[in-house]
């Protein structure tokens, strides 16, 4: 089978990831989990410059690690690319000589590994770059060239750690774009680590959630964003994510207290609600079948042309929600931190669908 | 408030910014006056040096063929010593620099015991091992019918004895401040762990290496000690020109200042020579 078939087990003093990861020759998944979910580490054991404790790795049919079997192949036999987070371009090499080292050192001659890195510089359009040194090139330039010097190894699996996070805004998006251009045309098994919802979500056909070690949630972009499982992924998409046991239109929520939902469900529950879909109100609003809750205004702040304004001790007195209003309506009903303010959503709003745990 | 600067000079970006108010400007007398005898100390013997040098007899002096012998030895066996020292030094600073190695921190300062060690006493340890009737020297004797005292070689070893450490310390400091993430990139790229060193490894600590090689060219230039005990003061083989020096300052002590002179103006020429060589960044 071809693609990347892995189960890691690594323990290190109290964390301990365990994980099961599929990709597929041609896919691009996105590894996303918060800091210090075990992101560095799945990719530092795919690598081989982690040894696992338990489970195993296949990649296109071939063992590279399998502790019960006592199989651990070095990273130079791993046929595994990796491009790191500050890129790692040897400083004493040109940009040529950084995309030819692979090459190189696999036993290809100076000629050869020059011409056929030459040949991936063209390709990712950095030809002119080739006598330059790397400290010399800019960020997005510095990361096309650790991807041009990873692919020219031809990796049957390429792993990407924070791939844009060291560059500035306005380079991140227009190197975003042309790494998924690339990442499509590589042809084998792509896992790409990030903490960024939106690069996770360009950059990749599938996304993985990590957190404290374990995937708890995975799917397509639009599935994950639609459908939170966690706290944290609900914050990643910004959406208000509740919890509870459902009877019918009610969600009685972990908390305490009661959500009326837009659909008909029985059993444990996830409720989804976007922050623009929370109303709020100096006073007890009046009318329709509504989730209204009283609470106080914990912080504002600005998100995209309107306010978030996060409203603690709700709903049932504890959790709570964020939502989006304008900045007019910020001056209008006076909401600063601390203000008592009635949150309301309407039932409708409310997206609710089943805990699969 | 600091005291108002005489001209606005625009702060150099590479350095931390100083802090205002402690410390500029204004020095304390109890420690001006301490680093400013200090400095004196360093710097007038070697003032003296050049006051005193019977300058009119440079040439004689000089072009000598007991002085230009002496010049020549040393020259080579210094080169010698801190290929030498290169050699085995770097292997053993890998050693040293490698993370998770047990025992390192004891052999560390095993390799450091020749730095505060007494040369003389260097030389008498070399001789009890490779003297002619010493641990190793005397089996060797018996074979070869080879023996290391009074040979130039000697003189090598003596030199290496002292320099090594130099080496092996400048070494693994700069291994341990480069940043080892570029060997694992390596790696990942399919080098193998010899590749690694060869062509990542040791250029990026090669301008600690350059520095060591140095430091240790110049310390094996200027070694006496060791060497008059281990290897004698052959001239031709094993006076290098410490030793001449010394020498001469009994029978000829002008002679002696002049050679000093020049002991001095090779070592200096060298590491200003090598510094701006070595000190260049990527």
């Amino acid at each position: 089978m071809s693609g990347l078939r892995a189960e890691l087990a690594v323990r290190r003093g109290s964390f301990a990831l365990s994980v099961r990861l599929g990709v597929a020759a041609g896919e691009v998944v996105a590894l996303v989990g918060p800091n210090g979910a075990g992101k560095s580490t799945a990719l530092r054991a795919l690598a081989g410059l982690l040894a696992l404790d338990a489970g195993s790795i296949t990649l296109d049919g071939r063992v590279l690690a399998d502790p019960a079997a006592g199989v651990h192949r070095p990273p130079y036999e791993r046929g595994v690319g990796v491009v790191f987070q500050d890129h790692l371009l040897f400083p004493h090499l040109t940009v040529l000589d950084n995309v030819a080292f692979g090459l190189r050192a696999t036993g290809a001659t100076r000629a050869a590994a020059r011409a056929a890195a030459a040949v991936w510089l063209e390709r990712l359009g950095i030809a002119e770059l080739a006598p330059a040194r790397p400290r010399t090139v800019s960020g997005g330039q510095a990361q096309r060239v650790a991807l041009a010097r990873a692919l020219a190894t031809r990796p049957g699996l390429l792993l990407l750690d924070e791939p844009l996070s060291a560059l500035d805004a306005r380079t991140r998006l227009l190197v975003r774009s042309e790494l998924r251009r690339h990442l499509q045309e590589f042809g084998g098994a792509a896992l790409v680590v990030t903490h960024d919802p939106v690069d996770a979500a360009v950059l990749a056909d599938r996304l993985v959630v990590l957190e404290g070690g374990r995937v708890v949630q995975g799917g397509t972009p639009a599935e994950v964003a639609a459908r939170p499982r966690t706290d944290y992924v609900a914050r990643l998409v910004g959406l208000n994510l509740l919890r509870g046991e459902a009877e019918g239109r009610v969600l009685r929520l972990v908390g305490g207290g009661l959500l009326h939902v837009g659909a008909e469900h029985r059993g444990p529950a996830h409720a989804a609600f976007r922050p623009a879909s929370v109303s709020l109100f100096t006073a007890r609003p009046q009318g329709s079948p509504r989730n209204v809750w009283a609470g106080t205004v914990g912080g504002l702040e600005p998100h995209g042309d309107g306010v978030r304004v996060q409203v603690d001790g709700l709903p049932g007195g504890t959790g709570s929600v964020l939502a989006e209003v304008t900045p007019a309506a910020v001056a209008a009903l006076d909401l600063r931190p601390g203000s008592p303010v009635w949150a309301a959503v309407k039932a409708s709003d409310v997206q609710v669908y089943p805990d699969a745990g | 408030m600091p005291a108002p600067t005489r001209s606005a000079r625009p702060v150099t970006p590479t350095r931390p910014e100083r802090r205002a108010g402690a410390g500029q400007g204004r020095v304390p007398l109890l420690l001006g006056l301490p680093a400013l005898v200090a400095l004196v100390f360093l710097l007038l013997p070697l003032v003296g040096l050049l006051v005193r040098a019977p300058w009119s007899r440079t040439v004689e002096v000089l072009t000598s063929p007991t002085a230009l012998q002496a010049l020549r030895l040393s020259l080579v066996t210094a080169t010698a010593s801190t290929a030498l020292s290169v050699a085995l030094g770097v292997p053993l600073a890998w050693l040293l620099a490698r993370p998770g190695l047990r025992g390192a921190a004891l052999l560390r300062a095993l390799v450091t015991v020749p730095l505060v060690l007494p040369p003389v006493v260097g030389g008498v340890a070399l001789f009890t091992v490779l003297g002619r009737s010493g641990l190793l020297g005397r089996p060797l004797y018996a074979l070869t019918g080879f023996a290391f005292p009074f040979t130039p070689y000697a003189v090598v070893l003596a030199q290496l004895f002292v320099a090594l450490p130099y080496l092996v310390l400048a070494v693994e400091g700069a291994l341990r401040a480069a940043d080892r993430r570029y060997e694992e990139a390596a790696a990942t790229l399919g080098a193998r762990p010899g590749t690694v060193f060869w062509r990542v490894t040791l250029p990026l600590v090669g301008p600690g290496v350059g520095a060591g090689a140095v430091l240790a060219w110049a310390r094996a230039l200027g070694e006496f000690g060791a060497t008059i005990t281990f290897a004698g003061s052959f001239p031709g083989t094993t006076r290098t020109m410490p030793l001449e020096v010394y020498l001469a300052l009994e029978t000829d002590p002008d002679a002696a200042l002049l050679l000093a002179v020049l002991l001095l103006g090779v070592s200096v020429a060298v590491l200003v020579l090598l510094r701006d060589r070595w000190s260049g960044r990527w």
